[in-house]
């Protein structure tokens, strides 16, 4: 969806003009509508498993990945929905995926923890907290081995942080300088389990300054300072290969789960409530309008164009069969070529 | 043909691949510089350079991890434990992504990454360096695992392990590394993983075994030939996928069967063979099958206990008696 298409540095602050502003915000409200609607799926039964919606998150996926190129890469966690979708997955494959279908992404056999999208180079959907930050160093190794210049973004929570695996892949991504920006999305808890509650340093970039890594902190309701700190990192990666940690500071609106649905255990609604003040499409498409790139009747027709991706998402996944049940056997191994 | 060690084998085996394709690479713990713990990978670095030959930072799930990345996007890695009992620090990351990542992709990631390093009893290691650890690893859909008992198998399944488009365990063993034997230089020659191999010849009762186990089992078999009983000995050599065909005609024809194996015995390899053979060849059978494996005990260090742990020859024999009711059984 909102990746560049030509080579080349991405502008050190962004303009934004229209068809940025448009695609943006398409790309956030495709996502918002997308979980939206699965978690009304889970509720009628259609999705089971577990279900971890992004809902108040998705700057940081649509900032992030709006500064890539398609050739680079993407991976991330179980709450994976928003990345797969910004790096430009078909929605209808997605969702299909999460009825458990046979035309979803992964035939059905992952779910909505285990979504992968080869022709958009999304690496997946990864359930074991921080397993996934070292696959996402040996991709960097591999485009370094290979000396192409492919980045790869690694998106995880704070509830990465305090796992070793953290810490072994920016060490190692900081010894052999390779071209991956680590995206902590920081969200501040850790299913139930508070940032205060699990780290000794909650100033979760500064753990870049132990590995000689650059890092910054960044506001991750702000789609275009998302944009910014990444397109920054990204050319880091990309030109001189070195990786970057980014602390993308935003906020949960749902609970941790669809069995965590409000969320209320471990945090106030107070706080909830006043989080949802800062809504980074709210945000957004507040600052597109006075910037006066974007009117009412553009939102409102993007508004459209969103419901009715979704509502055909639904409609394909509903109309596709369950996997034969001999896939239960296929994909064990690869056959060699 | 040229005899060699079977670390030679296994060297030439990593040689030849890297030379064939650039997207083979080793990665490990002391495996360039320091030229491998085991010196499995002598002369490697000087050959291929630091590119292509990775010394990493004691961080096992974080090396081998990277090795899965890489795979995920086409390369070949080889990575080195620098003995087997350290994998379980990157378990994880060999269960859960390695395993499952072709699975749970629905077929559209594949990891072609090659897993070695020695594993087993040695010599006096004690509890964390001496276990057979291939118990943790063949329990899993969408593992391979070889345990390559001659430097022939060494070169030839490394070779086919290197070459499969699927996560392999490759487990040596400290105590094989000098051993000699005829491998064959053509850098064609392989041996396909999942082929049992009928190492001995006999007609009286099978005997399954690897690794050191078949070279004490092999013993024990001289030794019953003078007692006029004819042991035939299986090598299974991959241990998943499990060649049962090879196993299951041995026995259809000897009728009795011992299984051996060096790791502790309860919900070992022993019992898995045991059960197939049970299964699918209950009726061939002459006499129950009976299992020679190490005690169910961490291994310890002392000499005379770490003897005690594992199957003696004496014990294999014992077995095959038993099962042939010979020795007034």
């Amino acid at each position: 969806m909102a990746q560049r298409t030509a080579k080349g540095p991405a502008p050190r602050v962004p303009a934004l003009d229209e068809e940025l502003a448009r695609r943006l915000l398409f790309d956030m409200m495709l996502i918002r509508r997308f979980e939206e609607k699965a978690g009304e799926m889970y509720a009628l039964g259609k999705i089971g498993g577990f279900l971890h919606l992004s809902i108040g998150e998705e700057a940081v996926a649509v900032g992030a990945i709006s500064t890539l190129r398609p050739d680079d890469y993407a991976i991330s966690t179980y709450r994976e929905h928003g990345h797969c979708l910004a790096k430009g997955s078909d929605p209808r494959r997605v969702m299909a995926e999460l009825f458990g279908r046979r035309d979803g992404l992964s035939k059905g056999k992952g779910g909505s923890m285990h979504l992968f999208d080869k022709t958009v180079n999304f690496l997946g959907g990864h359930a074991i907290v921080g397993a996934h930050l070292p696959l996402a160093t040996g991709v960097a190794f591999a485009s370094k081995y290979r000396s192409d210049d492919r980045v790869i973004l690694c998106f995880f929570g704070d509830g990465s942080v305090p796992e070793g695996e953290f810490h072994e892949s920016m060490n190692l991504a900081a010894l052999w300088k390779l071209p991956v920006v680590f995206i902590c999305e920081n969200n501040r808890y850790a299913m139930g389990t508070s940032l205060e509650r699990a780290l000794a340093q909650t100033e979760i970039w500064k753990f870049g300054h132990a590995y000689h890594m650059a890092c910054e902190p960044v506001d991750g309701m702000d789609v275009l300072a998302v944009r910014d700190s990444i397109g920054k990192a990204v050319e880091r990666a990309r030109r001189e290969s070195a990786p970057t940690l980014v602390e993308a500071r935003t906020y949960r609106f749902r609970g941790h789960s669809m069995r965590d649905p409000a969320g209320a255990v471990y945090r106030t609604k107070e706080e909830v409530e006043r989080e949802k003040l800062r809504d980074p499409i709210v945000l957004f498409r507040t600052r597109a309008s006075e910037a006066g790139v974007l009117t009412d009747a553009d939102v409102k027709a993007l508004e459209k164009d969103v419901n009715d991706r979704v509502d055909e998402a639904v409609a394909f996944a509903e109309a596709s069969p369950e996997p034969p049940v001999e896939w239960l056997f296929t994909d064990i191994y690869k056959e060699n070529d | 043909m040229p005899v060699i060690t079977y670390r030679e084998a296994l060297n030439l085996a990593l040689r030849e691949e890297m030379q064939r394709d650039d997207r083979v690479f080793v990665i490990g713990e002391e495996v360039g510089l320091y030229e491998g713990a085991y010196k499995v990978t002598q002369g490697l670095l000087k050959e291929f350079g630091p590119r292509r030959i990775v010394d990493t930072p004691i961080a096992e799930s974080g090396f081998t991890g990277a090795g899965i990345g890489a795979a995920m996007v086409g390369l070949r890695p080889v990575v080195e434990m620098m003995t087997f009992n350290f994998a379980l620090l990157a378990l994880d990351q060999i269960v859960n992504s390695a395993a499952k990542l072709h699975y749970m992709s629905g077929g559209q990631y594949h990891i072609p990454i090659v897993i070695r390093g020695p594993g087993g009893p040695a010599h006096q290691l004690a509890a964390q360096h001496s276990q057979s650890m291939e118990t943790y690893f063949y329990h899993v859909p969408g593992l391979k695992v070889v345990r390559p008992s001659t430097p022939a198998d060494a070169k030839g399944l490394l070779k086919s392990a290197i070459r499969d488009d699927n996560p392999v365990i490759f487990i040596e063993s400290e105590t094989l590394y000098a051993v000699k034997g005829e491998v064959p230089e053509d850098p064609d020659f392989t041996i396909p993983l999942g082929q049992a191999v009928v190492r001995r010849e006999g007609t009286d009762v099978t005997v399954v075994a690897y690794m050191g186990m078949y070279y004490r089992a092999m013993e024990a078999a001289e030794e019953l030939e003078k007692e006029g009983i004819s042991v035939e000995i299986v090598d299974p050599r991959t241990l998943r996928p499990m060649d049962v065909d090879t196993i299951m005609a041995s026995v259809r024809k000897t009728h009795r069967a011992v299984v051996v194996e060096a790791g502790a015995g309860f919900a070992g390899m022993g019992s898995e063979i045991s059960a197939w053979i049970q299964e699918h060849a209950f009726d061939d059978l002459d006499a129950p099958v009976e299992r020679v494996t190490g005690e169910n005990a961490p291994m310890p260090y002392a000499r005379n206990l770490e003897r005690a742990k594992t199957p003696s020859k004496d014990k294999i024999i014992a077995a095959i008696r038993h099962v042939c009711y010979a020795n007034g059984g």
